[in-house]
């Protein structure tokens, strides 16, 4: 569960201060599937951040399953991510010259799991984000996009997170491909995935059940009886 | 994250771009390798300079007339005095401890002839203990005896070069005749060669009783030389000094400064070689080290440039739970790795180099283990000290930041 209290974030760059967030507050409970909506500048990014554990905020608090993520440290943070956190990012980001499952196997590298069980976790999150295994021993730079963003989508399950965190997911897929990425989201959201997309279009954003709208660092709306509007594979 | 873990990411990042790893090993490779190469024929010249001064003689104290005493005339410089005598030796090897045999040398150089052949070459009127003390090893026939000394008997000892000269390269030379000044001689050994050593070369030598030799060549009771050989290494300082405070009383002088010898000591030349092989070692090791340090900041060159580049992939390490540390571990193995492994192949082409060199005969190299270590230490000290800036700084990036980077 996600709690978030009257979170600022303000940066100063020498005398110019700037304040992305002007205290926004929400509760995202396990299993929804929430869509962060709002135009480039709004300060949705910032949010992201603070919610995927990346930053944290100037005021406010934030709690990650009744953990207060507001005030770690560098190396607590990196834990909750590795704990907790599952990205997908806009570009995808996978390892370069690599194989398909040693990129899923990356994060649990990082805790430390064994080479064998880790092969066969990343091999059940592939299955579980709707990638043909025939191709699980391709280099990353021999997969079509998205193909890519299923690798992507099965590294941020991996660590059977509770909170997957995609940021601009389909920003560069066409649409097509975009609805296969936005469907296997509403899958794993049936499964009982906690989801919590980052984009500016609303045609994406409406594949949630629940939208909270940001401007100029403000929550402007947050619709809850939204209709999921289900993408077309 | 595992060790094993570690070590393959740092294997695919090292293999993700072969060239570009194989060129900066390559600086570590020479630094290493030359160092090693250098050393070893440096230690081969200090061997083979002190193997040269130990064929001089064991433990040996040559002791030398010196200056003519004349009182406000010119001074005919050193080694011309008539100064040494029988009894100064005969005095050192019965007054003087710790001593294994005195030997005694009226040397000089002249015309030696035999049927149809000449040469001109030294002399050396001595005694039987000159073998053992200036290690002359017989290879036909004998030395000169005790009783060839006390009968003045006209025979000779020849070195090979000397035989060589005289009888041709390899011809019996036992029982022929030479003369020296018009005297017969008649051969009755010939020396084992032994190598050019110092000014001289001890194979072109022909060895005479010296009471034979002040007879007949110098018609004098002088000597030339007196060698003293201690008994062990740690003793010819102190009887090289006993030798000196006897003489010195032996010839009523007072004043050290005014002594009409000079003594030398063996072990003082070896000394002496050997510092000077010892800086032109350290001399040839600092070259090699500065190409050490040149490959030290290729490895950090390198390190910087893969970081910039893989700044996004930090960046995803760190989003997906990478800590600092192990990102900084990474791209420091990743710099040990590099290092170490030219470091390895640095000593086995280092090692080759100092076998050819002692292949080809141009000087016996000799490969110490303490180098061998040291550049180990070295290689792996210069990928820590090189790898940790780029490291660092791959560890202090912000992952917002990283993941943002184009």
């Amino acid at each position: 569960m996600i709690e978030i209290k009257n979170i600022t974030k303000t940066y100063s760059n020498g005398d110019i201060v700037f304040t992305a967030l002007h205290g926004i507050s929400f509760t995202i409970n396990d299993g929804e599937f929430v869509a962060i909506m709002g135009p480039s500048g709004s300060g949705k990014s910032t949010l992201m951040h603070i919610l995927g554990a990346l930053d944290t905020p100037t005021t406010g608090t934030y709690f990650l399953d009744g953990r207060d993520v507001s005030t770690m440290s560098e190396d607590e943070l990196a834990d909750i991510r590795k704990e907790k956190i599952g990205f997908v990012f806009q570009s995808f980001n996978l390892l370069p010259r690599t194989t398909v499952l040693r990129n899923v196997e990356l994060p649990l590298m990082y805790e430390g799991i064994d080479m064998k069980v880790r092969a066969e976790r990343a091999k059940k999150s592939l299955i579980a984000s709707g990638f043909d295994e025939s191709h699980f021993e391709h280099k990353s730079n021999q997969l079509s996009g998205g193909q890519i963003q299923r690798v992507a989508i099965a590294r941020a399950l991996v660590n059977n997170p509770s909170l997957i965190l995609a940021d601009e997911p389909t920003g560069n897929l066409d649409t097509r491909t975009g609805e296969i990425v936005l469907g296997t989201f509403q899958k794993l959201n049936k499964e009982g995935r906690t989801i919590v997309l980052i984009t500016h279009e609303r045609d994406v954003a409406e594949h949630a059940d629940r939208i909270l709208f940001i401007k100029d660092g403000n929550l402007l709306e947050d619709s809850k009886k939204h209709t999921r509007r289900m993408a077309k594979i | 994250m595992k060790t094993s873990d570690l070590l393959r990411e740092t294997y695919s990042a090292l293999t993700a771009n072969k060239v570009r790893s194989g060129l900066t090993m390559l600086g570590i490779v020479i630094g290493i390798s030359s160092v090693i190469a250098m050393v070893a024929l440096g230690n081969g010249a200090q061997a083979s300079i002190q193997a040269s001064i130990q064929s001089i003689g064991s433990n040996l104290i040559i002791v030398t007339p010196g200056t003519q005493r004349s009182f406000g005339g010119p001074s005919a410089g050193r080694g011309t005095a008539q100064t040494l005598t029988v009894p100064d030796a005969q005095a050192i090897k019965t007054g003087i401890s710790n001593i294994s045999d005195v030997a005694l040398d009226v040397s000089s150089r002249g015309q030696v002839t035999a049927k149809g052949t000449n040469t001109n070459t030294s002399i050396v009127g001595t005694s039987p203990s000159y073998a053992s003390i200036r290690n002359v090893t017989i290879d036909e026939g004998n030395f000169l005896s005790d009783s060839n000394i006390s009968s003045a008997s006209k025979v000779a000892v020849i070195g090979p070069t000397t035989r060589d000269d005289l009888f041709g390269v390899g011809s019996e030379a036992l029982g022929q005749t030479i003369k020296i000044k018009g005297v017969e001689f008649k051969i009755i050994g010939v020396t084992k060669a032994k190598g050019g050593s110092g000014f001289t070369n001890s194979d072109d030598v022909v060895y005479i009783p010296y009471t034979t030799a002040q007879h007949y060549l110098t018609g004098n009771q002088y000597l030339s030389e007196i060698d003293v050989s201690g008994l062990s290494a740690d003793v010819t300082t102190q009887v090289q000094s006993d030798v000196t405070t006897l003489l010195l009383s032996r010839h009523n002088i007072k004043d050290p400064t005014q002594a009409d010898f000079s003594t030398l000591n063996q072990s003082d030349i070896i000394a002496t070689a050997s510092s000077v092989t010892g800086t032109f070692t350290i001399l040839l090791a600092a070259v090699a080290g500065i190409s050490l340090l040149v490959g030290g900041i290729g490895i950090m060159n390198m390190m910087l440039t893969t970081v910039t580049e893989r700044t996004r992939e930090i960046g995803l390490r760190k989003a997906i739970g990478a800590k600092r540390k192990d990102i900084s571990l990474q791209f420091l193995i990743e710099a040990v790795a590099l290092t170490f492994i030219g470091g390895i192949i640095g000593v086995i082409l280092g090692a080759a180099i100092a076998f050819i060199v002692s292949d080809l005969g141009i000087l016996q190299a000799q490969v110490s283990l303490s180098s061998i270590i040291l550049a180990f230490g070295v290689s792996a000290g210069i990928g820590i000290i090189f790898g940790w800036y780029p490291a660092t700084r791959a560890a202090a990036m912000s992952p917002i930041d990283a993941l943002r980077y184009e």
